[in-house]
């Protein structure tokens, strides 16, 4: 069965194999990794007839081309991006949330995501790479995963280990939504701000850096002033933790984050608004709104009802 | 005994043992974290102990802040529990090649390099926590005259293997990484090992560590 492959004719920017993560490792300062949008992964793998715990494809910003070799089989690609398909020698565009057909020879070519970061490329099948700690997500910062732990790069070929044989095309009508503002919860050193400081943080837009990647979104704006001290004793962190070094700029901690630091926490992410905010590209605008625990639980439940809706619907 | 507990964000505990940094204090956070970790809990995804706090991560879709705030409450600790430690000798080379930052340390410690080796060797750490980076070991206490600030800007690349110094603590990069930490030296042992899934790390919380002086001759010679 290991006939069935495909060559990266270019990787793209930052292109990784990426699960569900890993878990029960932060005490050895290993982060979750995994995918960074979670809803467009799981439909990703649906539209494939996929597990729903299946390896995919993650691409930021400019994706690969990759030839396919081999028998019949379906992929999809979820996420707001620019790609098309070339059989034979006619080329055509491909659509999101939408599973199609390819066979031997055939390309797939992932130009851009559109005024987003992250996209999903899924193959109905199981890829024949390796496994760390039950997950095969690649975190390059530390050489952990499938890969040995490093992105992907031109002319690999990546075999499959099984292709579904299941194989009837699907679609679901979805249309990402963008947001600008995030809902946090406070952080556990709030009080570390002055006054000025936190109206700042809560009133004022601040804007995506370039510098942003996997373990962490970088924001440049006004500065936030701490009135008590810059440090603090390096403690766990998770992913959406705002820490504000002493520059003043914050810091998101994202999903291959650090599992200590020693920057003061000034608020936290609220999980229901994590897959919308890794979607932000560099360049764009953020604003924070502060919501309560129960608030954050309960539309949290929300989100999650609607993503088990979506799939139901495919 | 934790003293105060709150919610870091809608999926992690945050439980506060103090502002205090030492090794009674530490032992108490290690304890709940490997009595939590043997309970292994549903829900309860992830434990990260740390000098003085322990924060318990979980997964929203499975169970909630309240309860499990009301299960560590209500958890029984063994106060007396011992827990299963090594002690371990590592050899750090500090030639000239490796040393990054001795200079600096020489300034801001006031002390000679030889002043600073003998305190560095002559001393015994304690292993307070592992991370920030895979395996990483986060080593106290050093003397009272051997503590200095992180640099004002970080490396971009600190070598894998390097030995820094950061106020009451010393640590060793497990690979090659950003850091802000004074490097003393650089050991040839592989303090973390990812192929060795069951057992990554050599260094975990609770062991003691002592560091051995080697020359540049036995670090280009060393065999594991």
């Amino acid at each position: 069965m290991s006939d069935n492959y495909f060559e990266i004719i270019r990787p793209g920017v930052n292109t990784t194999f990426q699960d569900k993560g890993r878990d029960n490792l932060y005490h050895i300062g290993i982060p979750f990794s995994g995918v960074m949008d979670n809803r467009n992964y799981l439909i990703a793998n649906k539209l494939v007839n996929n597990n729903s715990d299946t390896a995919v494809i993650e691409f930021a910003y400019q994706g690969p081309h990759v030839k396919y070799y081999g028998k019949k089989i379906n992929f999809a690609i979820t996420g707001d991006v620019i790609f098309s398909i070339k059989k034979d020698n006619t080329e055509i565009e491909g659509k999101c949330y939408e599973s199609y057909q390819i066979e031997n020879g055939n390309e797939i070519n992932i130009i851009s995501t559109n005024k987003s970061v992250y996209g999903y490329l899924a193959f109905g099948g199981e890829l024949d790479i390796k496994l760390q700690w039950n997950s095969c997500s690649i975190n390059t910062k530390a050489n952990i995963g499938s890969n040995n732990g490093k992105k992907l790069d031109f002319g690999q070929n990546i075999k499959f280990k099984k292709i579904n044989l299941n194989q009837d095309v699907k679609k679901i009508n979805y249309i990402n939504t963008k947001i600008e503002n995030i809902r946090v919860i406070k952080g556990t050193n709030f009080d570390y701000f002055s006054e000025e400081g936190k109206k700042i943080f809560y009133e004022k837009e601040f804007i995506v850096s370039k510098l942003s990647d996997r373990m962490g979104m970088r924001l440049e704006g006004p500065k936030i002033e701490n009135i008590v001290n810059t440090n603090i004793k390096s403690e766990g962190l998770i992913k959406g933790v705002i820490q504000v070094p002493a520059d003043g700029n914050p810091i998101i901690m994202l999903s291959d984050h650090g599992t200590v630091g020693g920057y003061p926490k000034i608020a936290v992410v609220a999980s229901v608004d994590y897959d919308r905010l890794v979607q932000i590209s560099s360049g764009s605008k953020i604003k924070f709104k502060e919501i309560s625990l129960s608030d954050s639980e309960t539309l949290f439940k929300l989100y999650e009802m609607e993503t088990l809706n979506l799939l139901s619907q495919i | 005994m934790i003293k105060n507990i709150s919610n870091l964000g809608d999926s992690a505990l945050y439980c506060d043992f103090g502002n205090e940094v030492n090794k009674s204090v530490n032992s108490q956070v290690i304890k709940y974290f490997k009595t939590i970790k043997e309970k292994k809990l549903k829900g309860i995804n992830n434990l990260t102990p740390s000098y003085n706090k322990l924060i318990i991560s979980y997964d929203l879709r499975q169970i909630n802040f309240n309860k499990v705030k009301s299960y560590i409450e209500n958890l029984d600790i063994e106060t007396s529990l011992k827990f299963n430690t090594k002690k371990l000798e590592i050899p750090v080379c500090c030639h000239e090649s490796f040393s990054l930052d001795v200079k600096r340390l020489e300034k801001i410690l006031n002390l000679t390099v030889d002043k600073i080796l003998e305190n560095f060797f002559n001393k015994e750490y304690f292993c307070y926590m592992t991370g920030f980076i895979a395996g990483m070991p986060f080593l106290g206490d050093l003397n009272e005259n051997m503590r200095a600030q992180r640099l004002e800007t970080p490396r971009v690349k600190v070598p894998k293997g390097s030995v820094g110094l950061t106020e009451q603590f010393a640590n060793i990069y497990t690979f090659e990484s950003p850091g802000g930490w004074n490097i003393l030296g650089n050991t040839p042992v592989n303090v973390f090992n990812s192929s060795e899934e069951n057992k990554p790390t050599l260094i975990n919380p609770g062991d003691t560590v002592t560091f051995k002086e080697i020359t540049l001759d036995q670090y280009n010679n060393y065999n594991e």
